[in-house]
C-alpha cells in the first residue's frame, strides 16, 4: 500500500511539472491548477479570471497587448472595503462636483504604471454607462471621472475600478478637497504678456538699432514709439507687478530685497524713455524693459519646479483612513468620531484615534508612528493610540480622545508647525541685493554731481541711465537657473526638494540627526532572518518556501527568501492561514507548522519576542528570528558624513541595538524611546546651540523634527506612499548619495557666488557707457538680453558640469 | 511707404490674437497635465464593436 501511493504520488507529481510552468494571463504569477480556464488562456485565480472577462466582453481586450508588463494579483478577499462610500454625507465630501445626478471626482489610483493603465482607465465608459467620460493625469497617478450618481453609485465605480485592478485610495485628507484652492496660473499669463509685448517691441525698435530713423519721415520714429509705450503700458502693470508691490512692501518694512533695485529699474526705464518718447527727444528703451520683465519671469517659472507626483506638505490626514467600521456593521466618517464611539478594527486597518481596547488582542504595529520596529501587543483594557495598524483578529475599540488631540495628532499643535523656515531663511539674492542697491545709488549720485556741474540735462540723462543699466536683472537670474538647473539634476537622480531655497538653506547645515526605524533600516519587506534549531535539510527548506509562498504576511515572504525558491511542482494541501498566528500546510505527507509562541505552544522556556517557530509534523525545530536589516551603505555613510557633521540618532524604539549603532555614532549621540514631542525638542535644543540642523527620518514620528530641522528629508521607499511634511524627499535606493548630494548642494551655491562675478563684470561694462553718458538704446537693448543669456547659460552648464565631476547625474527614465 | 502702418496695425493683431489663445489655453487647463497627453495621442482609434483582439 505504501509504496503504491508513494509510486501515485511521484505519478502526480510528474505530471504537474509538466504543466505548471503555466503562468497567469492576466497576473504572470504560476498557475497550480487548470481550474480557471478561457479559452487557450489560464489563470491562477477567479479575481484574474474574472477581470479577464471583464474586459474581453467589453471589447477591451488589446489591453493586454499593450501593457509593459503583468497586472498585480487580483487580491478579491475583501469585498466591503469601500462600504464607507454609500453614505451620503462621504460621498459628498469627496465629490469635486454635483449638479442634480451628474457628478465628478478626483481619484487617486496607485496601480497606474504604463500607458496601457491610460488606455484602459479611459474606456471606463465602455464598461458601464453610468461612467460618461474618465481622463487620468499620469505623473499624479489620478483619474478623474465624470459619471452618474443614480446609475452607479460611488462605492460600486470604486468597486469596478478595483475590480479591473486600479483599487482607488482614499484618506482623511480627501474629505474637503474641494475647498482647497485651485493652482494659480497667474505667472503664466504674466509671462505671455511680457512676451507678447518684448517680441513686437524689438520688432518696432529696430529702425532704431540701425540708425534708418533718419532716413525716413520723422513721424514713424514717435509713432512706434507711442505703439511701444502702449504695449509697454501693461508688461509694467501686470507681468512686473509682482515685484512693485513686493518692493513697496519692503519699503514699509525697512528690508531691502532685490526687488528694490528692479523696482527701481523698471520705473526709471519706463518714465524715462516715456518722458523722450512725449518730449520727442528720442525713441526710449521700452525694448529693454519689455526684456528686462520676460527674462525675469522667465527665471521665476524656471526656478519653480513641482513634482506632480510627491507632496511636500502631508500631514496625519493623509494617512489615516475616511472611515471605521462600527460593532452591527454601518460605517462611521472618521470627522465625525467622538468620544465614547465603539469602533472596529481588522486586520491590516489603521486606529484612527487613542481608544481603550475592549475586546480581542492586539498586535499593534506602531513602526509608523512611533519607531517601535516590533509589533507590541495588548490585552483589553490597555490603551491604544492612533496611527496603528492591527497585525491580527479584530478589535473592539472604544475611542477615548477626539482625532486632533491623540498623543500622535497633538503634535500638530506645536509651534514648529506654523512658522515658516522659508521666510527665515535670508535669500543670497537678497543679501546681494543689498549691496547692489547701495553701490548703485552711489555711482548714480555721484555722477550725478559731477555732470551737474558741466551740463544739467547731461546729469539727468546720466543718473537715469545708470539706473538702468544697473541691471539686477543678471543678478535674479542667477540663482532661479543656477540652482533651479541643480534641483532638476537632483531630481532626476531621486533626490527631489521643495524649492531652491532647501539647496541655500543645505549650505550652512552643521549637524544630521537620523531617525532610526525606516531610516536607516529596510523597509519592512526586506526582512533579515536567522534560524536558530535543528537544521533543515535542503527538501525541507524547499517545502517551508512553498508553504511560506503561499501567504502574504511580510515575516512569511522573508522566511521564505531565507528558504531559498521552491520547485513549482510543490502541492501544498489543506493550507490555513490563522490571522496573528501563523500557517499550517500539509506538504508530502509532512505536516508543517509555523507561526507564534503560543500558537505553537513551544513552552514559556523558548518563547521570546518577535520570533517565529517551526514545528514539522509535531516535532520542534527550530525558530526564526525577523529583524530589520539596516541600509548596507550605512557604514560608507557614516564614514563619509563624520568628519564634516555632527551625527545623531533619535528612535523612538528602544536600545536593544545601541551595541551595533555605537559603532557608528558617538555613544552619547543616541537616544532612544523619543516620543515625536521629545524629537521636536531635542532638534530645538541643538537649534538653541547655534547648530543648524537636517533632520533624516521617515514616518509620522518624526514629523515635528522635520518641522523644526533647517532641512527636513524623508527617506521614501516607494514615492506613491505617504511622506509626512518635509523640505525633501529621497528615494531610498539613493541612500547612499546623500553625501554627495550634499556636497552637490553645497557645490551649487558657490556657482551662484561666480555667477554674481560676471553679473558684475557686466555692470561694470554698462556703466562705464552710463556714466559718461554715451547709453544709447541699442546699446541698452544688446547688453540687457546678453548678459541674461549669458547669466542663463552659465547657470545651467556650470550646474551641470558640477554635477558629473561630483558623479550625481544618474539619470532615471 | 505708409503702407507700413498697415502691415504693422496687422501684424500687432495677429500677434495680440496669439496672445489671446494662449491665454484661453492655460485658462481651460491645457497646462494642467503635460504628459499624459502626448501618450493618449499615440493610441489607436478601434473601429467600434469589433473585437480588438491583436
Amino acid at each position: 500500500m505504501q509504496n503504491q501511493s508513494a509510486k501515485m504520488d511521484t505519478l502526480v507529481e510528474t505530471k504537474l511539472m509538466l504543466e505548471t510552468d503555466l503562468q497567469c494571463y492576466h497576473c504572470g504569477e504560476p498557475c497550480t491548477d487548470h481550474e480557471h480556464v478561457v479559452g487557450d488562456k489560464h489563470f491562477c485565480c477567479q479575481g484574474c479570471q474574472m477581470v479577464y472577462e471583464l474586459l474581453s466582453e467589453n471589447n477591451l481586450e488589446s489591453f493586454y497587448a499593450q501593457r509593459e508588463r503583468s497586472s498585480a494579483r487580483q487580491d478579491a478577499s475583501q469585498t466591503d472595503r469601500y462600504a464607507a462610500l454609500e453614505q451620503i454625507e462621504i460621498a459628498e465630501q469627496l465629490l469635486d462636483f454635483r449638479e442634480g445626478a451628474l457628478c465628478k471626482i478626483t481619484l487617486h489610483l496607485p496601480q497606474i504604471h504604463c500607458t496601457a493603465c491610460i488606455w484602459l482607465l479611459e474606456k471606463l465608459y465602455k464598461i458601464h454607462p453610468g461612467i460618461h467620460n474618465s481622463q487620468v493625469n499620469f505623473l499624479r497617478k489620478e483619474a478623474y471621472i465624470t459619471f452618474d450618481i443614480e446609475q452607479i453609485s460611488l462605492r460600486k465605480l470604486a468597486e469596478l475600478l478595483a475590480s479591473i485592478g486600479y483599487a482607488p485610495d482614499f484618506n482623511l485628507s480627501d474629505l474637503g478637497r474641494k475647498d482647497k484652492p485651485k493652482r494659480d496660473w497667474k505667472l503664466l499669463y504674466q509671462l505671455g504678456v511680457a512676451g507678447f509685448a518684448f517680441g513686437n517691441s524689438m520688432l518696432l525698435s529696430f529702425p532704431e538699432y540701425l540708425g534708418l530713423d533718419h532716413l525716413s519721415e520723422s513721424y514713424f520714429r514717435s509713432v512706434f514709439g507711442y505703439i511701444n509705450l502702449i504695449l509697454a503700458l501693461p508688461v509694467v502693470l501686470y507681468s512686473a507687478q509682482d515685484y512693485l508691490k513686493a518692493a513697496r512692501a519692503n519699503l514699509q518694512s525697512r528690508t531691502l530685497t532685490i526687488d528694490i533695485p528692479i523696482t527701481l529699474g523698471i520705473l526709471t526705464l519706463f518714465f524715462r524713455s516715456a518722458w523722450e518718447i512725449v518730449s520727442q527727444t528720442g525713441a526710449g528703451y521700452l525694448d529693454s524693459l519689455t526684456g528686462l520683465v520676460f527674462f525675469l519671469l522667465i527665471g521665476k517659472w524656471f526656478q519653480q519646479k513641482t513634482y506632480h507626483q510627491l507632496s511636500f506638505e502631508r500631514d496625519y490626514q493623509a494617512y489615516f483612513p475616511i472611515a471605521v467600521r462600527l460593532p452591527g456593521g454601518d460605517t462611521k466618517s472618521v470627522k465625525e468620531l467622538t468620544v465614547g464611539d465603539h469602533i472596529l478594527i481588522r486586520n491590516g486597518e489603521l486606529l484612527p484615534a487613542d481608544g481603550l481596547l475592549i475586546r480581542g488582542t492586539a498586535n499593534m504595529d506602531y513602526s509608523f508612528v512611533s519607531g517601535e520596529a516590533i509589533p507590541v501587543s495588548k490585552r483589553p483594557g490597555d490603551q491604544l493610540y492612533a496611527g496603528g495598524r492591527q497585525n491580527g483578529e479584530q478589535l473592539e475599540i472604544q475611542i477615548n480622545r477626539p482625532i486632533a488631540q491623540s498623543y500622535l495628532t497633538r503634535l500638530w499643535d506645536q509651534d514648529a508647525f506654523r512658522k515658516d523656515k522659508e521666510k527665515q531663511h535670508v535669500l543670497t539674492t537678497n543679501k546681494m541685493g543689498k549691496y547692489f542697491t547701495l553701490t548703485i545709488l552711489t555711482i548714480a549720485f555721484l555722477s550725478l554731481f559731477y555732470w551737474l556741474r558741466i551740463d544739467t540735462g547731461m546729469a539727468i540723462n546720466v543718473f537715469t541711465a545708470v539706473l538702468i543699466i544697473a541691471c539686477p536683472c543678471a543678478i535674479a537670474l542667477s540663482v532661479p537657473f543656477t540652482l533651479g538647473n541643480a534641483l532638476r539634476i537632483l531630481g532626476r537622480s531621486g533626490m527631489y526638494l521643495k524649492n531652491t531655497n532647501v539647496i541655500e538653506r543645505l549650505r550652512e547645515i552643521s549637524c544630521i540627526v537620523f531617525d532610526k526605524t525606516g531610516t536607516l533600516t529596510e523597509s519592512r519587506e526586506n526582512l533579515g532572518v536567522d534560524y536558530e534549531g535543528t537544521p533543515l535539510s535542503a527538501t525541507q527548506k524547499d517545502q517551508l518556501a512553498a508553504l511560506c509562498q503561499q501567504s502574504g504576511h511580510p515575516m512569511s515572504k522573508a522566511i521564505a527568501a531565507w528558504a531559498g525558491s521552491a520547485s513549482p511542482a510543490m502541492r501544498i494541501e489543506d493550507f490555513e492561514e490563522i490571522t496573528g498566528k501563523g500557517i499550517v500546510g500539509r506538504i508530502k505527507q509532512h505536516q508543517f507548522q509555523l507561526g507564534s509562541a503560543d500558537f505553537l505552544d513551544v513552552g514559556p522556556l523558548l518563547a521570546r519576542q518577535a520570533q517565529v517557530f517551526l514545528r514539522i509534523d509535531g516535532q520542534y525545530f527550530g525558530a526564526f528570528t525577523v529583524h530589520n536589516r539596516y541600509r548596507s551603505s550605512l557604514p560608507q555613510l557614516i564614514e563619509q558624513l563624520g568628519p564634516q557633521y555632527e551625527l545623531h540618532l533619535l528612535s523612538g524604539d528602544n536600545d536593544r541595538e545601541s551595541q551595533y549603532l555605537s559603532a557608528y555614532f558617538p555613544a552619547q549621540h543616541l537616544h532612544f524611546q523619543q516620543s515625536p514631542n521629545d524629537k521636536l525638542e531635542f532638534i530645538r535644543s541643538l537649534q538653541n546651540q547655534g547648530h543648524k540642523v537636517m533632520m533624516i527620518g521617515d514616518g509620522l514620528n518624526d514629523a515635528g523634527a522635520l518641522q523644526q530641522s533647517e532641512v527636513g528629508l524623508v527617506i521614501a521607499e516607494n514615492t506613491n506612499n505617504f511622506t509626512p511634511a518635509s523640505d525633501a524627499i529621497l528615494d531610498a535606493a539613493r541612500f547612499a548619495d546623500i553625501p554627495g548630494f550634499l556636497e552637490y548642494s553645497r557645490g551649487s551655491n558657490r556657482l551662484v557666488i561666480y555667477a554674481y562675478m560676471l553679473a558684475v563684470i557686466y555692470n561694470i561694462i554698462g556703466l562705464s557707457f552710463a556714466v559718461q553718458g554715451l547709453l544709447s538704446p541699442v546699446i541698452a537693448a544688446i547688453l540687457m538680453p546678453l548678459s541674461s543669456i549669458t547669466i542663463v547659460a552659465f547657470g545651467v552648464l556650470s550646474s551641470r558640469i558640477l554635477a558629473q565631476r561630483k558623479k550625481v547625474m544618474i539619470s532615471q527614465s | 511707404m505708409k503702407i507700413i502702418f498697415v502691415l504693422i496695425a496687422l501684424s500687432l493683431l495677429i500677434a495680440l490674437g496669439f496672445l489671446i489663445s494662449f491665454i484661453w489655453a492655460v485658462k481651460n487647463g491645457q497646462y494642467e497635465d503635460d504628459y499624459t497627453p502626448s501618450v493618449r495621442m499615440l493610441f489607436e482609434d478601434q473601429p467600434e464593436g469589433e473585437s480588438t483582439e491583436v
